[in-house]
């Protein structure tokens, strides 16, 4: 054999077996395969993890506790890391010195460059329970020295000179959780009730069309502030947290249930499903085994596409104060903080937590487009 | 087509009563009434008031009465024409709502008109220029667009223009029209004012619309009948605004019925935030304070907008395309 004929051979091998790959495939492997190829949503992706490994354990990532007020520490601005000393690589931020304006009586915040303090990595703070299982004091990020009196504020200090970013790795725990949890219970309602309507038809289908058509021509916003106005004041924080969730679902849930009866519709027809009934299976085996599987891309992508706007509106209604109530804290409570313009002016550190919610949408609409995309396989 | 319209007429009243009782449920759902949060705002401010008194205004707006007589009583109000009486402000609904009406329909306009002028453009700037720069720029600004909140990108724009500026682009008037009567003078003062939250609005809805119209336009783009009017020589400009822009408009001029209502409630959260005299302020204030007559009436006015835009993008969709048949419907 000539070498071009073995480099022939090898490389009708190479094909073949990357089409043997292709042809074996699962549906999953062929959609990640896909999603793959988009850098951005992967790069998204991995954005969400990150975001999600906040929320499991806020406090490793906090640098005081969220809670605590120094009303002397009020409006201390961003320092400002600055990663490299005369010695080399060393972490550390300047001092801030306060001095109290004496005509207008608030405190003035000066960096000192002159005074450095150092900070590191896995340091030691504040006592907390890692996900109630386990007491430790290590946090992520923190002066060396535990017992300085010079802190290190990583996004400065609110009104009530609590620590904004501890606050807002918190707020990230909310937000992010509303959102999901929010899609999770229209997911399972518009499974639940489209995929009912789409299979049964007749009485059932117009009866939950109609239900649909009217809950959906309603106008959202005002419906929105209407309910959360109407729960009551005393609520417990965790009463109303899952109060907003379940109000977040209850119009999110029609267009899901809308797509999933087309899908159910088209899906009815096909010859899997026919083969299905004729070999005997049962009608929730039928849909659960063979119809579900067939569209749970879809139902992922459109869901994926959902939280952004979940979370958008959480953080509107509970900026309005009408959502998510202090002493709760999610990014929409906490950019209360920047209701009026003149603080923002002196504090724009303040806005901070609006950057996370456009981060985190942007994320979620391109992992959500990167799915849409991939969730197809056999369509192109 | 005839029959399609008045079809949805004839369910319109059945719709609103419906929500009626929905929106009523809504707004005396909470418990404690517009007196329970009266007597706590004054005692918090200090003051108080007599029990005898709180009966007497208690019976003056049946909020004695049981809920089904309550919304009895609002029903024969409302089919009379009469939205109520505001417990809060003293004076009637209409009346409230009436001077805040033509301030949030001229503002709700003015931010369909930028989305319209900036999205259309842009949309088939981006179609016909796909993949270049502008393009790229676009949908960058599109990405960013759609994940800011609204009220967000107010908040940026009040703190850019004060911290930089040194002005407050909070209201809809200066301080010296406030409160004027309607001339000249306060229209334009209006107009300096309008445009800031105009566009905050509006941008929003312009993320949306240039997506739609870029992806429709390409689709058209490459259909035979542009490739013979190009080989037949036809100029780009004319042939692209001739023929494939009119139909890929087309979906596009369906949304305008729902985006109407969008605007008037998507204001409102805008409208809170930069201080606007509109109805968003009002509605959120009336159920807040528990002001059940008023953030009712217009709850229900919000609605009502909302199936007419419906019905109307519904009707324009028939209109502009006529392939489009009613009679299955």
């Amino acid at each position: 054999m000539t070498e071009n004929q073995v480099e022939e051979t090898l490389a009708s091998q190479l094909v073949s077996k990357a089409e043997e790959r292709v042809s074996v495939a699962s549906n999953w492997q062929l959609v990640w395969w896909r999603f793959r190829k988009n850098r951005l949503a992967v790069f998204s992706a991995i954005v969400l993890i990150l975001f999600y490994v906040i929320v499991l354990v806020p406090d490793f990532f906090s640098t005081q506790d969220p809670e605590t007020t120094e009303a002397a520490l009020a409006f201390i601005p961003i320092q400002g890391i600055s990663f490299f000393d005369s010695a080399g690589f060393n972490l550390s931020v300047p001092a801030v010195v306060g001095k109290r304006n004496p005509v207008t009586l608030r405190m003035e915040w000066k960096i000192d460059e002159t005074r450095k303090v150092p900070i590191r990595f896995f340091t030691q703070g504040y006592k907390y329970k890692v996900l109630g299982l386990f007491e430790t004091n290590i946090h992520l990020i923190g002066p060396t020295d535990p017992q300085s009196a010079d802190w290190l504020y990583l996004f400065g200090t609110d009104r009530l000179g609590r620590d904004q970013w501890s606050r807002m790795m918190f707020g990230t725990r909310t937000s992010m959780v509303v959102g999901l949890v929010a899609v999770a219970l229209s997911v399972f309602l518009g499974v639940l009730l489209g995929g009912v309507s789409g299979y049964f038809g007749g009485w059932t289908d117009l009866i939950i069309q109609r239900l649909i058509e009217l809950l959906q021509s309603l106008p959202t916003i005002p419906i929105w502030l209407a309910m959360t106005a109407a729960l009551p004041q005393d609520w417990r924080p965790d009463q109303v947290f899952f109060a907003i969730t379940i109000i977040l679902a209850f119009i999110g849930w029609t267009t899901l249930a809308r797509e999933v009866r087309g899908r159910f519709l088209s899906l009815r027809e096909e010859d899997f499903v026919l083969a299905a009934d004729l070999a005997g299976c049962s009608r929730m085996r039928i849909i659960t085994r063979h119809m579900v599987p067939a569209f749970m891309s879809h139902i992922i992508a459109t869901s994926t596409l959902a939280i952004p706007v979940m979370i958008i509106n959480e953080s509107s209604l509970s900026f309005l104060g009408l959502g998510i109530r202090p002493p709760a804290i999610s990014w929409g409570v906490l950019l209360q903080e920047a209701q009026n313009i003149q603080t923002v002016a002196q504090a724009p550190w303040l806005l901070l937590p609006g950057v996370f919610v456009i981060i985190a949408v942007l994320a979620f609409n391109m992992v959500g487009d990167g799915l849409r995309d991939a969730a197809d396989p056999y369509g192109h | 087509m005839l029959r399609f319209i008045v079809q949805r007429l004839l369910i319109l009243p059945v719709l609103l009563i419906l929500f009626s009782i929905i929106v009523f449920w809504l707004v005396q759902a909470p418990p404690g009434d517009f007196l329970t949060s009266y007597i706590a705002n004054l005692a918090s401010g200090g003051s108080s008031i007599r029990e005898e008194q709180v009966e007497a205004l208690r019976q003056q707006f049946g909020l004695d009465q049981p809920g089904y007589i309550r919304y009895v009583l609002w029903m024969e109000g409302l089919a009379k024409g009469d939205l109520g009486y505001s417990l809060e402000y003293q004076r009637p609904n209409a009346e409230l709502i009436g001077e805040r009406l033509v301030l949030t329909v001229l503002l709700a306009l003015f931010a369909f008109a930028i989305t319209w002028i900036v999205a259309v453009p842009a949309g088939i700037y981006s179609a016909t220029h796909q993949n270049s720069l502008l393009d790229y720029a676009f949908a960058l600004l599109n990405y960013v667009g759609v994940a800011t909140p609204n009220f967000m990108l107010a908040l940026i724009l009040m703190w850019i223009a004060f911290a930089y500026m040194g002005i407050n682009i909070t209201g809809l008037f200066s301080p010296a029209y406030e409160q004027a009567p309607w001339s000249l003078e306060r229209f334009v003062d209006l107009l300096k004012h309008i445009w800031v939250p105009g566009i905050v609005l509006g941008i929003a809805g312009t993320a949306r619309l240039m997506r739609v119209m870029r992806a429709n336009l390409l689709d058209e783009l490459n259909k035979p009948y542009v490739v013979t009017a190009r080989a037949k020589g036809m100029s780009e400009w004319a042939l692209v605004l001739k023929y494939p822009v009119r139909l890929a408009i087309n979906p596009l001029v369906s949304t305008i019925g729902w985006m109407l209502p969008q605007l008037f409630s998507g204001s409102l959260i805008v409208a809170t935030v930069m201080n606007l005299p509109n109805i968003g302020p009002l509605l959120l204030r009336a159920l807040t304070q528990r002001d059940m007559y008023l953030s009712g009436s217009i709850l229900l006015i919000y609605c009502f907008l909302t199936i007419i835009g419906t019905l109307v993008s519904d009707i324009l969709l028939a209109l502009v395309d006529p392939r489009i048949r009613m009679e299955g419907v």
